[in-house]
């Protein structure tokens, strides 16, 4: 019985960079407890598409297969998610696949994602702690707040939160919530918050924190339920008072 | 220096929407609410407002440049958007729409009121008084392109003042957002009834 149930995929495929996508139809045996990834395995293994005739390999990105690298993202049934937790059984069919729109296609499936990691260095997302000598051990930091900063820590760059951002687009440059709750779990750190202001600053312009337009589709969408539009608030209250201290001036500042 | 000016502006157009826009669209409202008392009171309240001391500083600082800007800038901010509410259907995905849809709305309405009533004062082709409301108002089509236009301006300032204070950094929390939400729509309710209440007056004289 189960030997004849196929299951349907409808893949929008890209030869190049720079060629225009195309849609393919395929037609694999269902098998028990198959996510999207073991179905595209399916077609690697045997690419032949849903009209009999050969093809290439459906070609896609993946590093973990538990949803915390982030590699496997794409937009599946109009939803943009990683395909290794997406699973056949719990899909509507076809199950339609599309590379996510916001990032440029390498080939089929798999997206340049390097706008995200060129934001991070952009917000200085890390904590300088390398000294010519041993700085000994950092501040404490209180349990209440390891725990939220704990939450803001498992964002993996995925890129869904730009995917769902309707100000994330060609005629925009805003750099997306991604990196911008990044700047919340380091400025929380209490080492990382020595660089506060800096890092602050380095978001305080059209394309950082302004690019927001609290459409909040990123809250809903990220699939690490990270709180982004609590820390994009929290980001506008400390860009103010940033403002404030950096033109009135202040102690921190001569 | 580009990317302070990106911010000064944005921070600019929030400010400038509800300090001083906001605060002049509820005294604007509130004093055409004097119609309602019948045309004297109207006359009264509006001729007070045009005898305002300095009136043309006044105007120009807390009416017109504010508005330019933010008209100006928000048209910028609308068109940089790109709507996805066919995959993402949720209730700020559309207020965030809205938002934009109302801001050209209420862009067009007020760029036709401005010239309809103020401009026309100004060149004397016009008298301000409830006359030439009533003589608006008492046509269908305008009727309902006032109705629209209030009801969008009233939107969009209710609206926005949710973002404000987003955007300001005061409601930070999930639940202080949501309580916001419910007072601003209830700030909707309020202020679309006085304008809307208003706009019936001068149609219909009831």
């Amino acid at each position: 019985m189960s030997e004849n149930k196929t299951i349907t995929m409808i893949i929008t495929r890209q030869d190049h960079p720079d060629e225009s996508s195309y849609e393919e139809k395929f037609e694999i045996p269902y098998r028990e407890n198959m996510n999207v990834i073991s179905a595209l395995m399916e077609i690697r293994r045997n690419p032949v598409n849903a009209d009999g005739e050969p093809t290439t390999p459906v070609y896609w990105d993946m590093g973990c297969l538990e949803e915390v690298c982030g590699a496997c993202s794409m937009v599946i049934n109009g939803t943009p998610r990683q395909s290794c937790t997406a699973l056949v059984d719990q899909l509507e069919q076809p199950i339609r696949l599309e590379p996510m729109t916001t990032f440029p296609v390498n080939r089929d499936l798999a997206v340049d994602r390097s706008r995200m990691f060129d934001s991070l260095k952009k917000v200085k997302g890390w904590i300088p702690i390398d000294g010519t000598h041993d700085l000994g051990p950092g501040p404490k930091m209180p349990e209440s707040k390891r725990q939220w900063a704990y939450e803001l820590s498992k964002c993996m760059t995925c890129g869904v939160c730009l995917e769902a951002c309707p100000n994330v687009n060609s005629k925009s440059d805003f750099i997306g919530p991604a990196a911008l709750s990044q700047v919340r779990l380091f400025n929380s750190h209490p080492t990382g918050e020595m660089n506060k202001s800096e890092r602050l600053q380095t978001i305080m312009d059209a394309e950082g924190l302004m690019g927001c337009g609290n459409a909040q589709n990123c809250v809903q969408a990220c699939p690490k339920g990270i709180p982004l539009t609590t820390s994009i608030a929290a980001l506008n209250r400390d860009t103010a008072v940033e403002s404030f201290k950096s033109f009135f001036g202040s102690d921190q500042r001569v | 220096m580009a990317g302070t000016r990106g911010y000064v502006n944005r921070r600019l157009h929030s400010l400038l929407g509800v300090i001083p826009i906001g605060i002049f669209l509820i005294q604007h409202l509130t004093v055409n609410f004097f119609a309602t008392r019948g045309p004297e009171a109207f006359n009264a309240a509006a001729h007070f407002m045009e005898s305002l001391p300095y009136r043309y500083v006044l105007e120009t600082f807390i009416i017109f440049l504010p508005l330019l800007f933010h008209a100006i800038y928000g048209v910028y901010i609308a068109f940089t958007a790109k709507s996805n509410l066919s995959n993402f259907g949720y209730f700020r995905n559309w207020m965030f729409i809205f938002q934009r849809i109302t801001g050209i709305i209420t862009l067009i309405f007020i760029a036709w009121h401005v010239w309809e009533t103020r401009i026309a004062i100004g060149f004397g082709w016009a008298e301000l008084n409830y006359q030439l409301m009533e003589g608006i108002l008492t046509e269908p089509f305008f009727f309902w392109f006032y109705i629209v236009g209030v009801i969008s301006t009233t939107f969009h300032f209710s609206n926005g003042l949710w973002s404000f204070f987003v955007s300001w950094g005061i409601t930070v929390s999930p639940r202080s957002q949501k309580i916001m939400t419910y007072a601003s729509i209830i700030i909707f309710l309020a202020i679309s009834y006085v304008g809307v209440r208003t706009l019936i007056q001068f149609a219909y004289g009831i």
